[in-house]
């Protein structure tokens, strides 16, 4: 008997001997590349950095997330620490990122990095953390993070707080500048996790009403310097 | 009569009669209505995205062997281990050979319906492992021992009240009727869980094949953590989810959560490529995917309806679906409810026990209209119905079409059937029929014409 793939790749050559009509799409589109053709399709994501950062501004309102703009990298540290303050945080953990060092060191209260390899319960003990992501996307509200960007694959899913800090130039209009940007970036080397949070954690499962905070961060906060 | 269909007629007639029930879906779906429009003004032209959406979905399908040679090539240069499972029998014996191989105790899983396709929960635990569902809805739904009502949203049927009294049941945890504090009792007694689980087991959206990416859709977290924590991750996923470029995203993620759920973007979209890598310092040691047709070749076989398979689960048609909102999801005893779920199941099932899936619609074609990736829904109810006549007709489908059939191929027969029926339409009051009479007893019957329109052709000009 053949093995499993190979039977499965023969069924699926076998069953495309018959051609099925392909669907209506503009006729510039043939190339297989219909997102190039869809872009203006799609949500505005702004032509200008000015217009990205209005529509980024209204997306994260609407859901829920806080944007916190400063001017420079000691203002970013103040803010936090305003914010570590006011939450009366005791313990927070953080990944070692140029922008984000020196807003750790500002912190009131307990901090450590999490780049090294670390106690998972050690982690579900702090009550936020701290990362700089990939990029963010104004169309919809999205913060591009990546396990090389992010410190890992759970410092920024675990603590009940999530802190990002990143540079307004960081902004991108849409999900397929982010994209293409990855693929420039990371070429066939991608990082082994890649996540667009859009938004703290959400379930709507019971009476289909939103509750904030169902697994991953209840509050989430981008801090944008520049 | 089939099994299944019994037990559908059954189910079916009873929900329909349950007025509360039905009034607290539509209810819940409310919401939803009014958050998938706000949603879709604000693009640009959404007729012309679902045309995008579509050919992305029709090119990937269309080369399937090719792609799915080209991802799996990628997925295992990322570091990955990918798994080939004809049926689901091989599905659940790869998975329980992996967690036997990895001295696994605890598993814990995110919300996939490849899984409650194969039965995976109920092979798991008759091995011995603890598996836990985190997703909400299906915890809850693990808890009450029922299969997902939706898809998308596993446990929308069941009332606070009804969670409040499972967990003190399960968890033994104070009663509440606050939608928030349910929420936060789970958050609780799941976090543990991943961290104590050996293996996490989760779905997959989309296979990109140019990367060698999966690519996974959720609003909790439980997805993230789930691949996050435990040290062996498996991903389970049906052959058909690949799509060929990874910027083909960037129109299927927004149109997901929209279709879906209202949202602009549902909250997480992670891309995983492979286990761990060195200089990272989380993630599992080895990362599984097991490739899973379980007659998705069959229905690929079939060119009419193969673009069934460019769904990407968004649960849209079933939200708009007036047999879905009157019946309920649990009726159709089916993985996939809805009507994906009556078009898919009867080639994934069979025909003969499946088919009467595909006369509970009223053809309205609200799901067609709904679908992101323009799946024709409706008609393929239609083809469905077409191929089980010629399949295997029934005694009476055989008698009516070939007694219509004679008549109308006779035009002197067909006119006089319709002046009989002129004649006769008075009596159709009056006789005890079945059906009929319930209907026409609060109904008034349409004046007929004195001549039949023949007749008038006859007596006018044209004639």
């Amino acid at each position: 008997m053949a093995d499993a793939r190979s039977d499965i790749l023969a069924r699926i050559r076998e069953a495309l001997t018959v051609k099925a009509p392909k669907p209506h799409f503009k006729a510039e589109a043939t190339a297989g590349q219909p997102v190039k053709v869809a872009k203006p399709w799609l949500p505005d994501g702004g032509e200008t950095l000015d217009a990205s950062l209005l529509i980024l501004a209204e997306q994260l309102a609407k859901l829920k997330a806080v944007l916190i703009r400063v001017p420079d990298e000691a203002a970013a540290g103040q803010a936090v620490a305003d914010l570590a303050r006011a939450k009366a945080w005791k313990q927070v953990a953080y990944h070692g990122a140029p922008l984000v060092r020196p807003v750790a060191a500002a912190l009131p209260c307990a901090s450590w990095e999490a780049d090294a390899s670390f106690e998972k319960q050690k982690l579900e003990g702090c009550d936020a953390s701290i990362t700089s992501c990939e990029s963010i996307v104004a169309q919809l509200g999205s913060i591009l993070v990546s396990s090389a960007s992010s410190g890992g694959r759970a410092l920024s899913i675990l603590p009940h707080v999530h802190v990002v800090v990143a540079r307004v130039d960081q902004v991108v209009p849409d999900l397929a500048t982010a994209l293409a940007q990855l693929q420039a970036e990371h070429g066939a080397q991608m990082p082994s996790m890649l996540s667009f949070i859009t938004g703290p954690s959400r379930t709507g499962d019971i009476e289909r009403i939103l509750v904030l905070g169902a697994h991953g961060p209840k509050e989430l906060y981008l801090v944008l310097v520049g | 009569m089939s099994d299944a269909k019994q037990i559908f007629i059954k189910d079916a007639t009873l929900n329909a009669a349950d007025g509360d029930q039905r009034a607290f879906i539509r209810k819940a779906l409310g919401g939803y209505y009014v958050n998938r429009d706000l949603q879709k003004a604000r693009y640009r032209d959404w007729e012309r995205a679902r045309d995008a959406a579509s050919l992305a979905k029709w090119t990937a399908v269309n080369d399937l062997a090719n792609q799915l040679e080209k991802f799996t090539a990628n997925f295992e240069r990322n570091g990955g281990i990918v798994h080939w499972a004809r049926d689901s029998a091989e599905a659940r014996a790869i998975i329980l050979k992996i967690a036997a191989d990895v001295n696994a105790k605890a598993i814990v899983k995110s919300k996939c319906m490849t899984s409650e396709e194969i039965h995976l929960n109920d092979a798991l635990e008759k091995a011995g492992y603890g598996v836990v569902e985190s997703d909400l809805g299906e915890f809850i739904q693990q808890l009450r021992g029922e299969p997902p009502y939706h898809f998308v949203f596993p446990c929308m049927h069941v009332k606070r009240e009804a969670i409040s009294e499972l967990f003190t049941k399960h968890l033994g945890t104070a009663p509440t009727d606050s939608p928030e504090e349910l929420t936060m009792i789970a958050r609780r007694h799941l976090r543990q869980l991943y961290v104590d689980a050996d293996i996490g087991i989760t779905g997959a959206n989309f296979l990109v094949a140019e990367t060698g990416q999966i690519s996974i859709t959720e609003n909790e977290g439980n997805a993230r953590l789930t691949a996050a924590l435990p040290r062996i991750h498996i991903a389970l996923s049906g052959i058909e989810k690949v799509v060929n470029r990874l910027d083909d995203l960037a129109v299927l993620l927004p149109m997901l959560a929209t279709a879906g759920a209202g949202q602009p973007m549902t909250c997480y979209n992670t891309l995983y490529a492979g286990p761990r890598k060195p200089g990272e310092c989380d993630g599992p040691e080895q990362f599984h995917l097991v490739l899973l047709d379980n007659a998705r070749t069959r229905l690929l076989a079939d060119p009419e309806q193969r673009d069934a398979l460019h769904c990407i689960r968004c649960g849209a048609c079933l939200n708009v679906c007036p047999i879905f909102k009157n019946i309920g999801g649990l009726a159709y005893g089916t993985t996939y409810q809805g009507p994906i779920g009556s078009v898919i199941t009867p080639h994934l099932r069979g025909l003969k026990q499946w088919n009467h899936l595909s006369s509970a619609s009223s053809l309205c074609g609200a799901c067609t209209d709904a679908c992101p990736v323009r799946i024709d829904l409706h008609h393929h109810l239609l083809h469905n119905r077409r191929n089980a006549m010629k399949q295997s007709p029934s005694l009476f489908d055989r008698v009516f079409h070939a007694g219509f059939g004679f008549v109308m191929k006779r035009p002197a027969l067909f006119a006089l059937g319709g002046k009989v029926f002129l004649a006769t339409l008075p009596l159709l009051k009056k006789l005890p029929l079945p059906y009929m009479s319930a209907w026409l007893k609060t109904r008034d019957l349409p004046v007929a014409p004195p001549k039949s329109f023949r007749d008038q052709w006859k007596d006018s000009a044209h004639g």
